[in-house]
């Protein structure tokens, strides 16, 4: 069972809706010992960093989340919020990741919010882009965006380069909506399904 | 890069897509359902879906074909119409909708958009503006979805656009309403002078009919995406011909 932190603020709805479209067991969940006990976690992300904190904290799952012993799969600002620090709102976060989020630069041709469909090239093989081609289109709603590091998977590009993609051991983080990036998105939430299925 | 969106807009009364020309009358074109599904299969970047009586008759979007919606699409999509508060932005936010769209509300009461803005981010607060030229200035309305109730909020579009991006707006619709369903063409005057002032996603919407007007919209206005209704419904043109067309005319798109 996939364990889908339900932070209250969030898209979880859409997410625990995709994994339903593929026949995957995920659940949303606010309960620590249900998370810990997961096969792995996602954790989803529509809204505020500052906002999906409080919450997290308020639920008493900051600890829960630092200390998982399974993968687990952050999305959009959940993926930002494995880092340090977010710039939105002066937030501390979970700190599973070093560095801190901030926001993107924005300038001729690049808009920000950066809303809608951009290329990702994966610069690390990785089984969470399995059978997914390199260049494919994701659907992207974001105005921060993580540090680049070693831990980067793929990059995109809005103005600068960024990470679409990060990974450090069974910590994964996408940028982008996986729920909501059509044919490549499903294989990629399949993919993180089957690394579970593999550790 | 980021590709240029196509977004067919479904416009909801009582559970079924209807279409109105230029905000008069409407006429039944068929089930939510069975239009997301075929505009996901053409291709569409993204879906509006809005409950365009909400807003006039004073209720939030009806949440039924929202969920509907929300477990068969693996696209994006907003919902828009009745959204009044930071409760039932969150209701629907957790009935698995991406974004959500606010326009009377926001006329009514701007400080809404701050609060939303707030609490959801502001990747998700898209504020959609229909707007006419009167008397040599383009003017702001409200209560569009309803012919009895529409009237002009007293508000310059261009210092409204200006306004709602700085309480934090994420993305902007702009329907211009003398073109809404005559497929006239985009009204590319009224898209450039809102680009101007617009430095977040701009959305144009209104007079969609033929391959070349959005190649145009693109070109000459610079609109980040592009909404259609009826020239869609009707099947005058599927999105997929609309990017072929595109694609072969140097336009980003994502196929």
């Amino acid at each position: 069972m996939i364990a889908i932190v339900d932070t209250g603020g969030a898209n979880i709805g859409s997410v625990a809706d995709a994994f339903a479209r593929l026949g995957i067991d995920a659940r949303l969940s606010a309960d620590p010992g249900e998370i810990e006990n997961a096969d792995g976690v996602v954790l989803p992300g529509v809204g505020a960093a500052a906002d999906s904190m409080s919450r997290i904290h308020a639920k008493g799952l900051a600890g829960t989340l630092r200390s998982l012993k399974r993968p687990v799969l952050g999305i959009c600002l959940g993926m930002q919020l494995l880092f340090e620090r977010s710039e939105e709102g002066g937030v501390d976060c979970l700190g599973i990741l070093p560095g801190t989020v901030k926001r993107l630069a924005s300038g001729p041709g690049a808009r920000v919010p950066h809303m809608g469909w951009n290329r990702v090239r994966v610069t690390v093989p990785s089984p969470l882009f399995d059978g997914i081609s390199d260049r494919a289109w994701f659907y992207f709603v974001h105005s921060y965006a993580a540090p680049e590091g070693e831990f980067t998977l793929a990059q995109s590009e809005h103005g600068t380069s960024f990470p679409a993609a990060v990974a450090r051991g069974g910590v994964f983080g996408v940028q982008f909506h996986p729920e909501r990036s059509g044919a490549d998105g499903a294989s990629l939430l399949k993919n993180f399904a089957e690394v579970l299925r593999c550790n | 890069m980021l590709s240029r969106r196509i977004i067919p807009c479904l416009d909801v009364l009582g559970g079924r897509v209807v279409k109105g020309v230029r905000f008069r009358g409407h006429e039944d074109l068929g089930a939510v359902g069975d239009f997301a599904a075929r505009y996901r299969l053409q291709g569409a970047d993204e879906l509006v879906l809005y409950d365009i009586a909400a807003s006039a008759e004073g209720r939030s979007a009806d949440r039924a074909w929202v969920r509907e919606a929300a477990k068969q699409l693996d696209i994006p999509f907003c919902v828009a119409g009745g959204i009044r508060s930071v409760e039932d932005a969150r209701a629907v936010l957790g009935e698995g909708t991406d974004k959500i769209s606010i326009n009377s509300p926001a006329l009514e009461r701007p400080g809404l958009i701050d609060e939303l803005v707030s609490a959801f981010g502001q990747q998700c607060v898209v504020i959609g503006v229909d707007s006419r030229k009167v008397e040599g200035e383009f003017r702001t309305y409200l209560y569009t979805g309803s012919e009895a109730k529409t009237r002009e909020s007293g508000r310059a579009t261009t210092a409204w656009l200006k306004e709602v991006q700085e309480r934090g707006a994420g993305e902007i619709v702009l329907n211009c309403m003398d073109q809404d369903g005559t497929g006239d063409g985009y009204d590319l005057e009224q898209l450039r002078a809102a680009r101007a002032v617009v430095s977040v996603p701009l959305v144009a919407s209104g007079g969609a009919k033929r391959v070349e007007d959005f190649e145009r919209v693109f070109k000459e206005s610079d609109a980040d995406a592009a909404l259609a209704a009826g020239v869609f419904h009707r099947g005058e043109l599927t999105v997929g011909q609309v990017k072929q067309y595109l694609a072969e005319r140097g336009v980003e798109v994502r196929r």
